[in-house]
């Protein structure tokens, strides 16, 4: 096996807003190995993106705070490191491509210098070194170095996301989180973008999260794939693992909402009922009130267990029977779980 | 950018010009006749039409206005009524008082104003932060000349610390400034404040803060370069229209404190129909103000390279050289 | 973002369905505590000026001999002025005066704003040029110049103040409407109205307006408290409302000549103006945070 990387452990994250506390992350375990790409899958607002901000640890605080977990890159966890050393990390070795490149930059600098800023701050180059860096960077990401001087309202939304990658890439860092950085693209200008970071990843040896909805990215770029449903990994496992032999409802779910074109049915099969409220979480199995297959008796809320090797998925119908059955991460959602109620979901 | 200023400069000259068209129209149709109030009640009406008459009175509207306009472009605004005194010579020692008071005020408002913003936003929800939201509510809902009259009653007649009102006397001369300045800007000071600190918080939840941040720049960084540049294109797009509510300002100000400025002199001009002292001090009012305003939307022009762009652009399109930018 | 998501889902309970925007609105002014402070003292304040025969003891033009310069006592709470007058008293009848004044050129100034606002808004390009241009030149007339310069042409009392301060005031909030009217053309809904072949007119004031009236009335409750002190300055300087009639603002000026002996005859008109301004301004405060959660929190 290769090494591995990028390890989370029990992950929980809570935003409390107006007196009211809302799990956003609740016990999240997910490994990234070193050149792989890992692919976070799930609806609006179940807390993927949280997951990306906890490991740079940008999560605005007052609101959002990481109760507990860790996070070990190459073995050094994260959370425990002092700002300072935090700060050679970001952007460093860790960088962020965002979801939206419309506000991502900042529109009162030059696209140049704003991706030569991340440059000085991480290398020791003059002005002149880090200027060269950049073109070559816009360049590799294919925007002319005439438009060092530009600002961001001068270029299309296609072309923003490729400044934001190229100030991704700038430092060369060893792990990218991207978060969604197709949705806001045209579908001509996904593919591209989307081409464009795997050949750059492949060229550095790069591993990478990449967070997404939309299931055929997934299908293109990932090695492993989580399937994140309210906070919580419903179904982990390879690519193979997820696409061809998915196994909890909600990964089952998301395959029905797609469209087949060997299909005959003319509907599709969409999952009912809406996201649930995260000040509200349903008590057990959190996906329980939408799952088609629940029929009431689920009750307790359900571990991971690994159903054939490097495939974990968490759901009642493997648990049930086999209550005392451990697969290898029980221990820690368990332990999630009491912390979880002692934070008064 | 400097066709942009240029242009603007022509412009400047335009808006004077309106503004004195406006003045005069408008002190046309004042009521009361100069004439009569400069000879007293007990004037003969043979009086009133050889003094109407000396004074260039009986003449037809276009032909006055056409007079005042090109006097005033020769800063010639004629002689006071009452006085007899020539309204520029007047200027010469109020102006200076004036705009010492208008620019004084406006820096504090600008230098005390936006740090306090800034730094309310910064420690939010501290005590600091409410302070600063509690007096700068306090000191948006003042009236000027009852903040004045206040001042007057605690620092002059109760604690006798500072000169009540005039601009020389026993006490040193900067004395007598304090508080005219101080009820001129406060009300000015509280709204930069709170403007400022409700366009930083904005932005600070801005994504390209974020994208900031997770660049791994020092907080001081990513505050002073990415957030507050942004956070100050509101404020200081507001910032006009506040420095020309100070110039206003110091007409009241004047009047509370006995000043013996623009305003001042203004008033007594309203009070006794002296025309030309009248469009005089709002002629010479509303170009600080034009100037002031002009120096504010070139800042902002600075700041926001969006606007910068346009005007950019605009002078390329009329056949200008494109302005670099692009190496 | 949360806080978005949990706005959606509480709306899909079925008990809070109707829940409209108005009525969140209110749900999160009421439960600002400045806001509902500012609310119940402007009431008690309008309510005191409203019954000013029923409540002040005097005629506010009644001048007691006896009781020239007098401070407060247990018949004149707040003391007398220079003539004998009842201070409590001229301050109920000035505040009909006063709050009439803000009011009235707000909501003057509001509709012509909205009017002109919309129109410019609407048609933009060149309409909008030469209106943006007409506004420059009226604003490099610093307001409370314009409105002494108009109130000494036209002399005093309120109708002329009105009129003196809606004039001062109009091109600014033209320019807010017109921002917002600007902002609103560029929505999708707008080019769905005209897909649609609807006149300008009911584009202008049916689609458009309504989107603008809101975050405009909120603005112009900002404003009544800036108005009553421009107002209450105008008086001050002696234009604006003269003497003998009872207004704050020229309460304070006829009491400045006994500052130094009698400053209650100034202080408490004062101290009435600055109360009003300020519940005025943190109701403004409170309903600006209600329309638009983001801003707080």
């Amino acid at each position: 096996m290769s090494e591995e990387f990028l390890k989370i452990n029990d992950l929980v994250v809570e935003y409390s807003s107006g007196g009211q506390i809302v799990q956003a992350v609740n016990g999240v375990n997910l490994t990234v190995q070193k050149g792989k790409t890992l692919g976070l899958v799930g609806e609006t607002g179940a807390g993927k993106t949280t997951i990306a901000k906890s490991i740079l640890r940008i999560l605005p605080t007052p609101p959002a705070k990481i109760k507990q977990g860790e996070i070990f890159l190459d073995g050094q966890d994260l959370l425990k490191l002092p700002e300072k050393e935090m700060m050679k990390v970001r952007g460093n070795r860790i960088a962020m491509i965002f979801q939206d490149p419309m506000t991502a930059l900042n529109p009162t600098m030059t696209v140049g210098d704003q991706i030569s800023e991340v440059v000085l701050q991480h290398n020791d180059y003059t002005k002149q070194q880090a200027q060269e860096r950049t073109i070559e960077m816009l360049e590799l990401v294919g925007i002319a170095s005439v438009r060092y001087m530009d600002y961001p309202h001068q270029f299309s939304g296609g072309m923003k996301q490729r400044v934001v990658i190229a100030m991704a890439l700038a430092c060369n860092p060893e792990l990218i989180l991207a978060d969604e950085p197709t949705t806001a693209l045209d579908v001509t200008i996904q593919a591209q973008v989307l081409d464009m970071m795997r050949e750059l990843r492949e060229k550095f040896n790069t591993s990478m999260i990449l967070i997404t909805h939309d299931l055929g990215v997934v299908a293109e770029t990932c090695d492993d794939v989580a399937v994140i449903y309210a906070g919580e990994i419903v179904e982990y496992g390879t690519r193979e693992h997820i696409f061809r032999n998915p196994q909890h409802p909600y990964t089952l779910g998301l395959f029905g909402s797609l469209p087949k074109l060997d299909d005959d049915s003319k509907r599709l099969s969409p999952i009912h009922g809406l996201p649930p409220d995260p000040t509200n979480l349903p008590e057990g199995c959190k996906f329980g009130p939408r799952c088609p297959e629940c029929k009431g008796e689920c009750g307790k809320d359900p571990a991971m267990v690994e159903i054939e090797p490097g495939h974990f998925v968490r759901c009642c119908k493997f648990t049930a029977g086999q209550n005392a059955q451990s697969a290898q991460k029980p221990e820690n959602s368990q332990k999630a779980k009491t912390k979880n109620e002692r934070g008064g979901v | 950018m400097w066709r942009y200023i240029v242009k603007r400069l022509l412009w400047l000259i335009v808006i004077m010009a309106c503004v004195g068209v406006i003045i005069f129209t408008i002190m046309w149709f004042v009521p009361g006749d100069p004439a009569q109030i400069i000879l007293g009640s007990g004037a003969t009406n043979e009086d009133i039409a050889r003094v109407r008459e000396q004074l260039g009175l009986d003449r037809p509207y276009m032909v006055q206005l056409g007079e005042f306009l090109i006097n005033a472009c020769r800063l010639d605004f004629g002689e006071s009524y009452v006085y007899g005194i020539p309204v520029i010579q007047e200027f010469a020692t109020r102006l200076p008082r004036t705009l010492g008071l208008g620019l004084i005020s406006m820096a504090l408002n600008i230098i005390i104003g936006i740090p306090l913003g800034v730094n309310a936003a910064i420690h939010r929800n501290t005590i600091w932060d409410q302070g600063v939201l509690v007096l700068a509510m306090v000191f948006i809902s003042v009236p000027q000349f009852f903040l004045g009259l206040l001042m007057v009653v605690l620092f002059s007649v109760q604690l006798g610390w500072l000169p009540p009102f005039g601009i020389s006397g026993s006490y040193p001369t900067w004395m007598y400034w304090i508080m005219p300045v101080l009820a001129n800007s406060l009300s000015g000071m509280a709204m930069n404040a709170r403007q400022t600190r409700s366009a930083a918080l904005e932005t600070i939840r801005a994504d390209f803060v974020t994208t900031a941040r997770a660049k791994g720049l020092p907080e001081r960084t990513v505050i002073y370069k990415h957030m507050l540049p942004n956070a100050l294109i509101p404020v200081v797009n507001s910032l006009g229209m506040q420095l020309s509510m100070v110039v206003g300002g110091t007409v009241v100000i004047e009047t509370v404190f006995s000043f013996p400025g623009i305003g001042q002199y203004l008033l007594t001009g309203v009070n006794s129909r002296d025309y030309p002292v009248v469009r005089g001090s709002v002629m010479i009012l509303a170009l600080f103000s034009a100037v002031i305003t002009l120096l504010v939307d070139l800042v902002y022009a600075y700041l926001d390279p969006r606007i910068k762009a346009q005007y950019v652009n605009y002078a390329a399109k009329k056949g200008g050289s494109k302005k670099g930018g692009k190496k | 973002m949360a806080n978005a998501a949990t706005v959606t889902k509480a709306s899909s309970v079925p008990k809070r369905k109707k829940d409209t925007q108005l009525r969140q609105i209110t749900r999160r002014l009421v439960k600002s505590k400045t806001a509902m402070l500012g609310l119940i003292v402007l009431v008690i304040i309008v309510l005191a000026c409203v019954f000013a025969p029923l409540i002040a003891p005097y005629d506010p033009n009644y001048m007691d001999y006896t009781s020239l310069n007098a401070g407060s006592s247990l018949a004149h709470i707040m003391g007398c002025d220079n003539l004998g007058r009842d201070i409590f008293s001229r301050i109920l009848y000035g505040g009909r005066m006063s709050l009439m004044l803000g009011f009235t050129v707000a909501v003057v100034g509001m509709v012509f704003g909205v009017f002109f606002g919309c129109i410019v808004g609407y048609y933009g390009g060149q309409v909008d040029n030469i209106a943006m241009r007409i506004c420059d030149v009226w604003m490099a007339i610093p307001g409370t110049l314009l409105a002494i310069v108009i109130s000494s042409a036209l002399g005093s009392g309120f109708g002329y103040t009105v009129l003196a301060l809606s004039v001062s005031g109009l091109p600014g909030s033209v320019r807010g409407t017109r921002a917002m009217a600007l902002r609103e053309r560029e929505m999708e809904y707008l080019e769905a109205a005209k897909a649609m072949n609807c006149s300008k007119m009911k584009i202008m004031f049916k689609h458009m307006m309504p989107n603008i009236i809101a975050p405009t009335i909120v603005g112009t409750t900002g404003q009544i408290g800036g108005t009553m002190m421009s107002a209450a300055g105008l008086s001050y300087i002696g234009l604006g409302i003269q003497p003998p009639t009872a207004e704050w603002g020229a309460m304070c000026s006829s009491a400045r000549e006994y500052l130094t002996k009698y400053p209650h005859e100034m202080l408490w008109p004062g101290f009435v103006i600055l109360l009003t301004v300020l519940a005025i301004n943190l109701l403004g405060d409170g309903l600006r945070d209600a329309m638009d959660p983001r801003l707080k929190d």
